[in-house]
C-alpha cells in the first residue's frame, strides 16, 4: 500500500478538508461491509449542542419544564468544565443525522464522523431490535406532529393541564413499551390523518366498555347490595383484562375512564416516542462498543494509509484511551461500568478470537474461534441485545482485563459475599450475573396491569412479581399519584412475593393511616 | 450518501421555552435561594447571575424503581484483593459499593446528590429579585423633546440618500415606466410596419417608392426611440422614507442623600450603599434612563460624585434641612418635575441637630413632596429613634402613599426591609 499525504494537517478544518475526510471513511467503512442509512452531518454550535442534549437528541421535541431541568444542568456542567461536550450526537433517523460541534479540533471531527456516521448508524441500520422497533425513516416527522399536537393542546387546554398529564405519562414512560410484540410503524402523515378519526373511535370504544356500569353512585350501592344474589352471572363474567398488560400506558390510553380524546392522543404520544428509545436502552454496550470499535478501526486504517499524519493519531489514541477507560470500583469517580470500554473490550476481543484464538477461545468459542472476524462481529452486531451479547460473547480474557467480580448483597444476610472473581470457577457465574445485571426486565421492577374493575368501583389494580424479593422504592407513591390522575379512580398495587401478595399500596392512601 | 449542513447560524436557544417552564415550576424554591443569595453577598455584584440549588428530591421525576433491600447481584470492575467466598461488611450509606446496575446516563442524574444547582442569567436573577415589587407612582411623564426622538420607516419617497434606496420599489417604478413609456412607440411601430407590409405586397407597378422609404425611415426612427427609452431612470428611485417620531420619554432621577457626620460608620455607610444600590437596580428596570445625584451632608450639604459620596470621611454635626434644601435646588434647576420622576433615597443614623428636625419637615410637606414620585428613608441604628424620625413621622402620615421609612438594625435587614418598601399593593 503506497502511503499518501494526509489530507490535512493541525486542528483547524473546514467544509472541504471534512467532505474528503468523510468520503475516504465512507470507502473504508464500505470495505468493512458498514451498511448505513444516508448521513446527514450537521455543524453546529457549543449551545445548540447544548439544546440538542437536552432534548435527549431530539432536533425537535415538544415543550415540557424536565427539558429544562435537563438543559440546566448540561449548561451548568459544561460551563464548570465538568463535561466535555458531545463526544457525539447521533439520532436514529434516516437520513441519519449526526451533530459536530464547530469548537471540535478537526481529529474530534473525524472520530465523531467515523464512531457516528458510521459506527452507530451502521447498527441502527442492522440490529434487529432497531429494525424491529423503530422506524427510522418516520421518526423525524413525527416528533413534528407531537410538538405541534402538544403545542395545540397547550393553546387549547392550557400550559397547566398538558403539563401536569406529561408529567403523569414520563412517570410511567419505561411501562408505555410493548415487550414483545412488534409495534405499528410510525407515520406522522397518517398519524395527521387519522388522529381525528382515531380520537372518534377510541373514545366510542372506551364507552362501551364502560357502559356496563351506572355512572351514579347510587346505582353503584345498588349494585354491591346485590352481590351475593347474582343470578345472572353478571359479577363472575372474569377478570379484565383478562391478560395481564405490561404496557400501562397502552391500556391507559384505550381504558382509561375519563380522558379526553386529546389527553389519550398526548398518552400515545409519550408511548410511541418510548418505543422508539427502548431499543437504545436495551443496547447501551453494544451500540457504544460497536461504534468505538469502528472509529477505531477506520481511524487506524486512514493512519496506515497515510491519510492522517501521527500529530492527528495521537490526538485520536489520547482521546480514545480516556473514552474506553474503565474506573475501578472504589475509584472515586466510579460511576458504574463504563458502557464504552465494555463495548469496545468485548467486539475487539471477538476479532481476537476469531483471528488468533487461543486453547481457551477455542474451548469457549468453538463456533466462532478461527472463523472470519468481519462476519461474526456483523452477526454478532445484528442478533443480540446487551442481555444476550454479553451472556454469548463475554470472554475469560475481557473478565480478566477489566477484573470484574461478583458480589451478593442480600438484606437477610449481614455480610457481603463475594460470589465470583475472575478464576476458572467464576467465569460462568460472571458472565451469567453480568448478562442479567443488563437485562432490562431485572433491572426494573416487573409492573403489570392486573385488573380493572369495570363492574365495581372501577378501580385498577396492579401486579409487581418481586424479582429475588427487591421492593420497590419510595418513589412508588408519587408514580401512584400520576397513575391515578390518569385512571381518574383508586389505584392499586400489589407487590407479589413466591405467589402471595407481600405488601400493598394504593393510591389515594386510605383514610385509616398505615400503608397496608 | 452523506452531506454536511452548515446549522450554526440556525436560532440557539431552541430550550429557552422550557428553561422557562422549569424557572416558572420552581419559582418558590428559587425565589428563597435568591433571596438568601442577596442577603449573603454584597450588592456590588448585583449585576451577576446567580448560582441557584433546589433539594434534588423536589424535582425528581418519579418512576418505578428497586428499593433498598432483597437480593442483588452486582458485577463490578476492578477487583484487587477479592477472592471467592470472602465475606465483607456492608458499606455504611447503603449501595457504596456500587450501583454498577449498569444505569444509563440518561436518567437518574439525582441520585446520590442531594441539591440540583444551575445557574440563572443576570436577568433572571434580578427578575426573581424584584419578583411582586412595583414602583410607586410610576408615571410615564409624556413629553416632546426634541432630543428624543426616533427614526420611524414612514413610507416611500422620491427623493433621499443612496443608501435607502428601495430596490424592489424603484424596479417596479422602472418597469412600470419602460411599458407606459414604450407602449405609443410600439403601437406606432406596428402600424408603420403594417403599412410598409401592405405597401410591398401591393403590385410592383403600384408601389409608391418615396412611401417606402419613408415609412421606413419611420421605423428606423422608433426602433431608436424604443431602444432610447432608458431601463432605469432617476424618475424611477424611490426611497425608504424616514421621519423623526418623537418618543415619550421615560427617565427618572434619583437622589442619594446620606448623613457623613461622624457618627455614621464605615459599616453604616456600607449598609446605606446596598439599599441605594439595590434601589438604582430597581430604578434601572422600570425606567430607560435613571439619573444618579448624590448628595451628602453633615452641618452644610453637597453634591458630590459616588466615589465622594461612599468613601471619603467627614465629621461634625449633623444637619438634615441642609441637604433636602439642596435636593430641592437641585430639582428647580435641573429637574423639571414635569420632565422627571424623582426619587430620593435617604440614609442617616437618625442623629439631627435638635431644632433642625422641624425645618425637614416643613421643607419636606410644603416643597420637597409636591414634587417626589416617592421618599424613602432608611434609619440605620440599633438605638432608639430620634426626633428626626418622630417628625418623619408625621410627614408619612401627610403623604402615607409617597413617604415610606423603615429602620434597618444590620445587613441582613436591608432586602426585607426594601422589598417591604415596594411590595405591591393589591388592588
Amino acid at each position: 500500500m503506497t502511503r499518501q499525504t494526509p489530507i490535512a494537517t493541525g486542528s483547524d478544518w473546514n467544509f472541504e478538508v471534512l467532505a474528503e475526510f468523510e468520503r475516504e471513511i465512507a470507502r473504508l467503512a464500505d470495505e468493512y461491509r458498514l451498511d448505513t442509512y444516508p448521513n446527514q452531518i450537521e455543524v453546529i454550535t457549543s449551545e445548540q449542542m447544548m439544546d440538542a442534549y437536552a432534548s435527549v437528541g431530539m432536533p425537535v421535541g415538544y415543550h415540557h419544564w424536565s427539558f429544562g431541568k435537563q438543559f440546566l444542568s448540561v449548561e451548568q456542567a459544561y460551563r464548570r468544565g465538568q463535561m466535555g461536550l458531545a463526544y457525539e450526537l447521533v439520532i436514529n433517523s434516516d437520513p441519519c443525522i449526526a451533530y459536530l460541534m464547530e469548537e471540535n479540533t478537526l481529529m474530534m471531527q473525524v472520530l465523531v464522523m467515523a464512531h457516528a456516521c458510521y459506527g452507530h448508524n451502521s447498527f441502527f441500520k442492522g440490529n434487529y431490535l432497531f429494525r424491529a422497533w423503530t422506524d427510522a425513516s418516520s421518526i423525524i416527522d413525527y416528533l413534528v406532529f407531537a410538538r405541534k399536537y402538544v403545542a395545540e393542546c397547550e393553546e387549547r387546554y392550557g400550559v397547566a393541564a398538558v403539563e401536569q398529564l406529561l408529567d403523569a405519562c414520563h412517570a410511567l414512560q419505561n411501562y408505555g413499551v410493548d415487550r414483545y410484540k412488534r409495534p405499528s410503524p410510525i407515520s406522522a402523515e397518517e398519524e395527521a390523518l387519522r388522529q381525528a378519526e382515531r380520537e372518534e373511535y377510541l373514545q366510542a370504544q372506551v364507552n362501551t366498555l364502560w357502559r356496563t356500569i351506572p355512572l351514579s353512585g347510587q346505582g353503584l350501592e345498588a349494585i354491591t347490595e346485590d352481590d351475593g344474589d347474582d343470578p345472572l352471572g353478571l359479577h363472575q363474567a372474569g377478570r379484565y383484562p383478562p391478560e395481564p398488560q405490561e404496557n400501562l400506558l397502552y391500556f391507559i390510553e384505550k381504558n382509561a375512564p375519563l380522558l379526553a380524546p386529546w389527553q389519550r392522543e398526548i398518552v400515545r404520544i409519550v408511548r410511541k416516542l418510548a418505543q422508539y428509545f427502548y431499543p437504545q436502552r436495551q443496547t447501551q454496550v453494544m451500540n457504544e462498543g460497536w461504534a468505538t470499535f469502528w472509529h477505531y478501526t477506520l481511524m487506524h486504517r486512514m493512519f496506515d494509509e497515510g491519510l492522517v499524519d501521527e500529530g492527528l493519531i495521537l490526538e485520536f489514541l489520547q482521546s480514545h484511551t480516556a473514552v474506553v477507560h474503565q474506573q475501578p470500583f472504589d475509584s472515586p469517580y466510579y460511576n458504574g461500568i463504563n458502557p464504552y470500554a465494555l463495548g469496545f473490550a468485548m467486539f475487539t476481543d471477538i476479532r481476537r478470537i476469531c483471528e488468533s484464538p487461543t486453547d481457551e477461545d477455542r474451548e469457549w468459542f468453538p463456533d466462532i474461534a478461527g472463523s472470519n472476524w468481519l462476519d461474526t462481529l456483523h452477526f454478532a452486531m445484528r442478533n443480540f441485545k446487551d442481555e444476550s451479547f454479553i451472556q454469548q460473547f463475554l470472554s475469560p480474557k475481557v473478565i480478566r482485563d477489566l477484573k470484574l467480580f461478583n458480589v451478593i448483597d442480600d438484606d437477610q444476610d449481614e455480610m457481603l459475599t463475594v460470589a465470583a472473581i475472575h478464576d476458572e470457577r467464576g467465569y460462568r457465574r460472571l458472565r451469567e450475573a453480568l448478562s442479567v445485571q443488563y437485562a432490562l426486565s431485572v433491572r426494573e421492577p416487573n409492573i403489570q396491569i392486573y385488573a380493572a374493575d369495570i363492574r365495581g368501583d372501577r378501580s385498577l389494580t396492579l401486579r409487581h412479581v418481586q424479582d429475588r424479593r427487591r421492593p420497590l422504592a419510595k418513589s412508588v407513591y408519587p408514580v401512584m399519584r400520576h397513575l391515578h390522575q390518569l385512571w381518574g379512580f383508586t389505584v392499586r398495587l400489589e407487590s407479589i412475593e413466591d405467589d402471595e401478595v407481600a405488601r400493598r399500596y394504593q393510591w389515594p392512601l386510605p383514610n385509616e393511616g398505615g400503608q397496608e | 450518501m452523506s452531506y454536511f449542513i452548515d446549522r450554526r447560524a440556525n436560532a440557539k436557544h431552541k430550550s429557552a421555552v422550557n428553561r422557562q417552564r422549569f424557572l416558572d415550576r420552581y419559582r418558590t424554591h428559587i425565589k428563597r435561594s435568591v433571596e438568601e443569595a442577596v442577603n449573603r453577598r454584597s450588592i456590588t455584584d448585583m449585576q451577576h447571575g446567580e448560582k441557584v440549588s433546589i433539594p434534588t428530591r423536589d424535582i425528581s421525576e418519579p418512576v418505578f424503581q428497586h428499593g433498598q433491600g432483597g437480593h442483588r447481584s452486582i458485577v463490578s470492575p476492578g477487583n484487587r484483593e477479592f477472592d471467592e467466598g470472602d465475606r465483607l461488611r456492608r458499606p455504611s450509606g447503603g449501595g457504596g459499593g456500587g450501583d454498577g446496575s449498569g444505569e444509563g446516563g440518561a436518567s437518574n442524574q439525582g441520585e446520590g446528590m442531594d441539591e440540583f444547582a444551575f445557574s440563572l442569567t443576570r436577568d433572571e436573577f434580578l427578575d426573581f429579585v424584584f419578583d411582586g415589587l412595583e414602583l410607586p407612582h410610576l408615571e410615564r411623564k409624556q413629553l416632546m423633546d426634541l432630543e428624543e426622538v426616533k427614526p420611524v420607516r414612514s413610507g416611500i419617497t422620491r427623493d433621499g440618500v443612496p443608501s435607502r434606496i428601495n430596490i424592489v420599489r424603484s424596479m417596479r417604478e422602472a418597469q412600470a415606466r419602460r411599458i407606459a413609456m414604450r407602449a405609443p412607440i410600439r403601437r406606432a411601430l406596428r402600424e408603420s410596419m403594417d403599412a410598409l407590409a401592405e405597401e410591398e405586397r401591393k403590385d410592383p407597378v403600384l408601389r409608391n417608392p418615396s412611401r417606402i422609404q419613408e415609412l421606413k425611415a419611420e421605423i428606423e426612427r422608433l426602433e431608436k426611440r424604443l431602444e432610447s427609452v432608458p431601463f432605469i431612470d432617476t424618475y424611477d428611485l424611490r426611497y425608504n422614507n424616514l421621519v423623526n417620531q418623537p418618543t415619550p420619554s421615560n427617565k427618572a432621577v434619583m437622589f442619594c442623600v446620606m448623613d457623613v457626620s461622624g457618627s455614621m460608620t464605615q459599616s453604616h455607610k456600607d449598609i446605606a450603599k446596598r439599599f441605594f444600590l439595590l434601589l438604582y437596580l430597581f430604578l434601572e428596570r422600570n425606567y430607560e434612563k435613571v439619573e444618579l445625584v448624590f448628595v451628602r451632608h453633615h452641618t452644610a450639604a453637597k453634591e458630590v460624585d459616588e466615589e465622594e459620596f461612599f468613601y471619603s470621611r467627614e465629621t461634625g454635626g449633623t444637619i438634615v434641612s441642609s441637604a433636602l434644601t439642596l435636593v430641592d435646588e437641585i430639582i428647580s434647576d435641573r429637574y423639571p418635575p414635569a420632565d422627571w420622576n424623582l426619587y430620593v433615597a435617604q440614609a442617616s443614623d437618625g442623629d439631627n441637630w435638635d431644632d433642625d428636625s422641624t425645618t425637614c419637615r416643613e421643607v419636606l410637606s410644603k416643597s420637597l413632596m409636591q414634587k417626589l414620585a416617592y421618599f424613602t428613608y432608611v434609619e440605620i441604628t440599633p438605638h432608639a429613634h430620634q426626633a428626626l424620625w418622630e417628625e418623619y413621622e408625621a410627614v408619612e402620615a401627610d403623604f402615607p402613599s409617597r413617604f415610606a421609612m423603615r429602620q434597618i438594625v444590620e445587613p441582613g435587614d436591608i432586602y426585607p426591609v426594601f422589598r417591604e418598601l415596594f411590595r405591591k399593593v393589591e388592588a
